[in-house]
């Protein structure tokens, strides 16, 4: 196919490639350089990626500030709760759903598909109502039990994919040798399941880490906010939001998604079309 | 009569006999019951039950101000959401943003994903520019973009003077104000509907294409009558789905713009959360909700009727 493309065809493509890595690479190469920047450069119109002086005060200025560390504190507890509940939740159900057949499963697959279509804002206000009247509305705890319901349903598909894709020969074959369902459970698909249910803490993990809106909802006490919400509450008026801070305070919450996305990159996309195929 | 009785006292007898199970299948549906129901507990308690009372408070009259009841008004939220103009306006703006954002995506994640398929260098770099949309916080790429938009220091506007044009206040003028947030919208669908679609091209087996080079179909005829083909299953469902979520989206909108200005990109679930926590009209809010649900269910059942006919169509 190679020796087929003329010269001005490759030429094309490389001139589309390099356009597509200017568009995704630029907005965060400008979010790393604008950290770095002393605030009269910021408030200019000069378009120099690279800082005319380097200016690391940023950095510290957003941690001392804003109570950026409690609002990374709060977001990390919400996030490893998340993650800990939802995976030790999903895993026996993420089990039955793969491995039980008939109306459980339909219903089960019916179900993780409609979660995705209802608009949150609908779920929102009765979850709202109803953490209120137990006053669990405005806790980390009300927080983290909402996270878990709302990231159950993919954790569930991803899941349920990876158990899909182990052979039900190595099950059948315990039971011949007479072990419980439990032992076949916990020496069999466990130990199989492990890299799937790594992937699914972690992609959990950054959901929790990443989330918005039912953290803007749910809590009103600023010695609770989250990171995002946090970052939120630093955007003043235009012309008196320190833009120093804000950009090194963005770089510093984007750091562990970006991470983990980079380590999960191959393990998200396979599990996702694992439970797409077979779900 | 009593034949009558009898006779019902047969048949239930007579269905009761399969229901009979041993002990061996009654242990296997315990074991079942036992793994479902850890997960079906919080679902149920936290997304099933909330679900069905937030259709129901579009029934009712419900506020978040101190001592009022709340009561059942019928239909009367959805009488005054008929003639309430800045739901539909936002309504329109939703599927404008919606439609926008999907379409564009996808045609972007074409490109990329042909690129990425073909035999170019970069492409480890691509790979790893392109997820970092996917793995930012959405409230962080609101902040980006903002800097980037800001028409006193963007570097948008930036560009534009050194070239002599005057800059422009990207998110606060009333007619650019949506496609910049569109802009948004589809730098950061681009990594998801990029992979799915990657994954759609390497499943297509090369012999085809290079039968068809054989055969004398350029790569422009190859893409239209073999990679297009094989991958509108996966076109489809991505679109449909990306359609969806951006319909519904909330955190990039409403940290780039809250709505402004002066509404213009004002989508319906920034309306309707505008309207339960600020106006604290839940009732009225959530029957704004229902019509949301509404409005996607009908979006979605179109989509499977699609669906549905084309696979009849393969099979006949």
């Amino acid at each position: 196919m190679t020796s087929k493309r003329p010269w001005w065809g490759t030429l094309l493509m490389y001139v589309a490639l390099a356009a597509f890595l200017f568009f995704l690479g630029f907005p965060l190469l400008w979010l790393l350089s604008a950290s770095f920047k002393s605030t009269s450069e910021l408030n200019s119109l000069a378009v120099n990626l690279i800082p005319a002086d380097w200016d690391f005060s940023n950095y510290t200025t957003a941690l001392e500030r804003q109570n950026l560390i409690t609002a990374a504190g709060n977001s990390l507890l919400v996030s490893i709760a998340t993650m800990v509940i939802t995976v030790l939740l999903s895993m026996p159900m993420a089990y039955a759903l793969a491995r039980l057949k008939g109306r459980l499963r339909a219903a089960g697959t019916v179900w993780i598909l409609t979660s995705q279509v209802f608009p949150s804002i609908l779920i929102i206000i009765p979850l709202f109502l109803v953490l209120r009247s137990i006053n669990l509305n405005d806790t980390l705890f009300g927080l983290i039990l909402v996270y878990v319901t709302f990231t159950l349903p993919f954790t569930l598909w991803m899941l349920q994919g990876y158990v899909a894709a182990i052979p039900t020969e190595l099950e059948e074959a315990g039971e011949m040798d007479g072990a419980s369902r439990v032992t076949i459970l916990r020496t069999i698909i466990l130990p199989l399941l492990a890299p799937g249910l790594v992937a699914t803490a972690m992609f959990t993990f950054v959901s929790a880490w990443n989330e918005f809106f039912l953290a803007l909802v749910l809590l009103q006490s600023p010695e609770l906010y989250t990171l995002p919400i946090a970052l939120r509450s630093f955007l003043g008026a235009e012309g008196q939001t320190q833009l120093g801070p804000l950009a090194a305070g963005a770089i510093l919450a984007t750091i562990p998604s970006l991470i983990i996305f980079s380590i999960l990159q191959k393990k998200l996309t396979g599990g996702m079309l694992a439970g797409a195929v077979k779900g | 009569m009593s034949a009558t009785a009898t006779a019902k006292k047969d048949t239930s007898t007579n269905r009761r006999e399969p229901k009979r199970i041993g002990h061996r299948a009654r242990a296997q549906r315990r074991e079942a019951i036992a793994l479902v129901v850890p997960a079906l507990l919080p679902i149920i308690i936290f997304s099933l039950i909330p679900l069905v009372s937030g259709v129901a408070l579009g029934f009712t009259n419900a506020t978040l101000k101190r001592n009022a009841e709340i009561e059942f008004i019928g239909f009367g939220n959805f009488i005054e959401l008929l003639g309430d103009d800045r739901f539909w306006g936002s309504f329109g703006i939703g599927i404008v943003w919606a439609a926008s954002v999907a379409l564009l995506t996808l045609v972007c994640a074409i490109g990329l994903a042909l690129l990425l398929n073909s035999d170019l260098r970069l492409k480890g770099l691509t790979r790893v520019l392109a997820l970092i949309p996917w793995a930012m916080p959405p409230v962080v790429i609101a902040i980006v973009w903002r800097m980037i938009y800001n028409p006193n220091s963007g570097p948008l506007n930036g560009a534009l003077e050194a070239v002599g044009i005057p800059g422009v206040n990207w998110l606060g003028d009333f007619s650019t104000a949506l496609p910049a947030v569109i802009v948004v919208g589809v730098w950061a669908g681009i990594p998801q509907t990029t992979v799915l679609l990657l994954a759609g091209m390497q499943s297509i087996s090369p012999e085809q294409h290079e039968a068809a080079a054989v055969d004398g179909a350029g790569a422009l005829r190859r893409f239209w009558h073999i990679t297009l083909p094989a991958l509108r299953p996966v076109i489809i469902a991505v679109t449909a789905l990306d359609f969806i979520w951006q319909f519904n989206s909330f955190g990039l909108i409403y940290v780039l713009t809250e709505g402004g200005p002066g509404g213009r990109t004002m989508i319906p679930p920034l309306f309707t959360y505008l309207e339960a926590f600020r106006n604290r009209e839940i009732g009225y809010a959530s029957a704004m909700g229902d019509v949301l649900v509404i409005a996607i269910m009908l979006i979605l059942s179109l989509y499977l009727v699609n669906q549905f006919r084309q696979t009849k169509g393969a099979r006949s």
